[in-house]
């Protein structure tokens, strides 16, 4: 699909009449496969991101998204599908994070950001050297970063729900355990959770979304997706499922959104993607701290402070 | 737990719940404590005393399996250990959960229930309405009814340290294993606490092992002391050990244990029982101050 396509359906403009408007949008196959992917995208990233975020692990997923630019950029150098390499480089990534040795008491101790720093700037590094030698039409790299949704093919959409369907059918298997040894990880491998293996399978996990979701909102705008949604949805409640469901929702909402008004706007899809979910979670921070003003109860005497910061 | 002929044996005559034989630790290539042998009788409430460093959370990991001896033995409620799994309850050494953390406590606790099991649970059926149920029976017994539908990073140590005695507890467990419950509690969260487990031991037989700091908390509910300093292990009644002379020996620094009138012991200038050293034990002593003093 071409630029100037977008601009002459641009130009026309949106109507007062929106169903009008969602109408003429999905007639066009692109705007139906910006929306199926789009939607994978958002549905996957809502998941993967609520154990991301409770994990503490956005750092790593930021990576791993950043990854798959170098990734994505050598596939196109080579001429392979650009699919392929999104996902290639993050995995890849995935794999060399997993191998770092944790510090025994931490998930994410200072050795393993150090090492996650490294990898990102080289990556980025490496994605400009790709870029440079394919001859670098300054559009695909604006594509690559920071998001496009023109000319998703049927076979991608095709990839991408198959990719999604895997790890999400892994992650429903994982899904207990895995919450189990974050929020509680003696305790967890006491019971006999394989904490290691989990975490390595999340990672792999975590690259594959991040694959995915970089293929709609670009490398440096992943979180839209991966994060914002689900770190919303943490604030709004602290249910496990009813989390989920939200962030879900909630990122559906996002990026359908966010294509509509796209397809209207000669802004960048990223763009509208990245807003729309910080609105939403700015509401949802808003609404926990309205919330939490008027019910928080206060405390009783027996359950005082612990002693060494109460007697101050 | 109650079909079970082996928990309820009245008396001492019953096999031990935690038996060790000859046994070694070693971490890093030095041995923790060697050629131990010792025995916790089903039912009892036992601590562990020692200095820091002397490895008391090292015998919990070993009773746990999580932690292969070098040599030697361990034997839990007639198994190996590590396959004892539902009928031990755990809980680990001060776990500081992030005040941010949006998990509720109830979530915690049933974590404890079927936590470790793979695949989605229907929302529906049997097999789930009685765990609810028993989440909240442990939840009531524990009285953290009141907080259990809270983030768990926002509640208070003495609340924290419940909801994580209850998740211990889900399982109907023989044994309990608590690695310094009553650590960074104040007094008065302490000895609610120290009597809580007491009260669960007699209620329902539970066999606890109880690693502490400090004795005087449960010292009047104690039916045994195992004590590990110097690479070495040894269980005795309370009235051998808890006397000025061994306490004395055992850290290395005098103690004097007094009698109050009504007839409990009282360990005065006991190392380390207010004070917590940042140091070789790890990255738990610093957040041991830190942000969970919300309330």
């Amino acid at each position: 699909m071409t630029p100037s396509l977008l601009h002459t359906v641009s130009l026309a403009g949106p109507t007062l009449d929106p169903v009008d408007d969602v109408r003429r949008m999905l007639a066009l196959h692109f705007m139906v496969n910006a929306f199926r992917a789009g939607a994978v995208a958002a549905v996957l990233g809502a998941v993967i991101g609520w154990f991301m975020v409770l994990r503490r692990q956005s750092f790593v997923g930021h990576t791993l998204a950043v990854v798959s630019f170098p990734g994505a950029a050598a596939a196109i150098w080579l001429g392979v599908s650009a699919t392929a390499g999104y996902f290639a480089g993050s995995i890849a990534a995935a794999l060399v994070i997993a191998l770092v040795p944790r510090t025994p008491a931490g998930r994410a101790g200072s050795q393993e950001s150090a090492v996650i720093g490294t990898v990102q700037a080289f990556a980025l590094a490496s994605g400009a050297l790709f870029v440079s030698l394919y001859g670098g039409f300054l559009d695909s790299v604006t594509g690559l970063l920071f998001g496009s949704f023109l000319g998703v093919s049927d076979d991608q959409v095709v990839a991408l729900v198959a990719v999604a369907g895997v790890v999400l059918v892994v992650m429903a298997a994982l899904a207990r355990p895995l919450f189990f040894a974050t929020v509680d990880r003696d305790v967890a491998t006491a019971r006999g959770v394989p904490e290691r293996a989990l975490s390595v399978v999340f990672l792999l996990v975590l690259g594959c979304t991040a694959a995915e979701v970089s293929q709609i909102t670009g490398a440096l705008l992943v979180f839209a997706l991966l994060v914002m949604p689900a770190a919303a949805a943490q604030q709004l409640t602290a249910r496990p499922v009813l989390g989920l469901c939200l962030s879900v929702g909630l990122g559906l909402a996002v990026v359908w959104s966010a294509l509509g008004v796209a397809f209207y706007s000669t802004w960048p899809v990223g763009f509208f993607v990245s807003t729309f979910g910080f609105a939403v979670y700015l509401a949802a921070a808003g609404v926990r701290l309205a919330v939490g003003r008027g019910v928080r109860p206060t405390r009783r005497g027996a359950t005082a402070p612990i002693p060494g910061v109460a007697t101050a | 737990m109650a079909d079970d002929p082996t928990s309820q044996e009245p008396t001492g005559r019953s096999e031990p719940a935690v038996r060790f034989e000859n046994a070694t630790a070693r971490l890093g290539g030095r041995d923790i404590w060697s050629h131990v042998d010792l025995a916790i009788e089903s039912g009892t409430f036992v601590a562990v005393l020692g200095p820091n460093g002397s490895g008391k959370s090292t015998l919990i990991k070993a009773v746990l399996g999580v932690l292969p001896l070098a040599s030697g033995r361990v034997e839990v409620l007639g198994r190996p250990p590590g396959e004892a799994g539902g009928d031990i309850g755990y809980l680990p050494q001060r776990r500081s959960f992030d005040p941010s953390i949006r998990v509720r406590g109830v979530d915690v606790v049933r974590l404890g229930a079927d936590g470790d099991k793979w695949g989605i649970p229907l929302p529906w059926g049997a097999a789930r309405r009685a765990r609810d149920a028993r989440v909240d029976e442990v939840i009531d017994l524990v009285g953290a009814g009141a907080y259990a539908g809270r983030p768990i990073g926002e509640v208070s140590g003495g609340e924290q340290q419940r909801l994580l005695i209850a998740q211990a507890l889900v399982r109907n467990p023989r044994l309990l294993l608590l690695d310094e419950p009553l650590d960074s509690l104040d007094l008065p969260n302490q000895g609610a606490v120290a009597a809580l487990i007491a009260d669960i031991s007699r209620e329902f037989g539970i066999t606890v092992l109880i690693v502490a700091h400090d004795v005087n908390p449960i010292a009047s509910a104690l039916d045994g002391v195992v004590y590990v300093a110097r690479g070495r292990a040894v269980s005795g009644s309370p009235e051998e050990v808890i006397t000025s002379e061994t306490l004395s020996d055992l850290y290395g620094t005098p103690i004097e244990v007094l009698t109050t009138s009504d007839g409990r012991r009282v360990v005065v200038g006991q190392p380390d029982a207010s004070s917590h050293h940042a140091g070789p034990h790890g990255p738990h002593s610093a957040h041991d101050h830190g942000p969970r003093g919300l309330g």
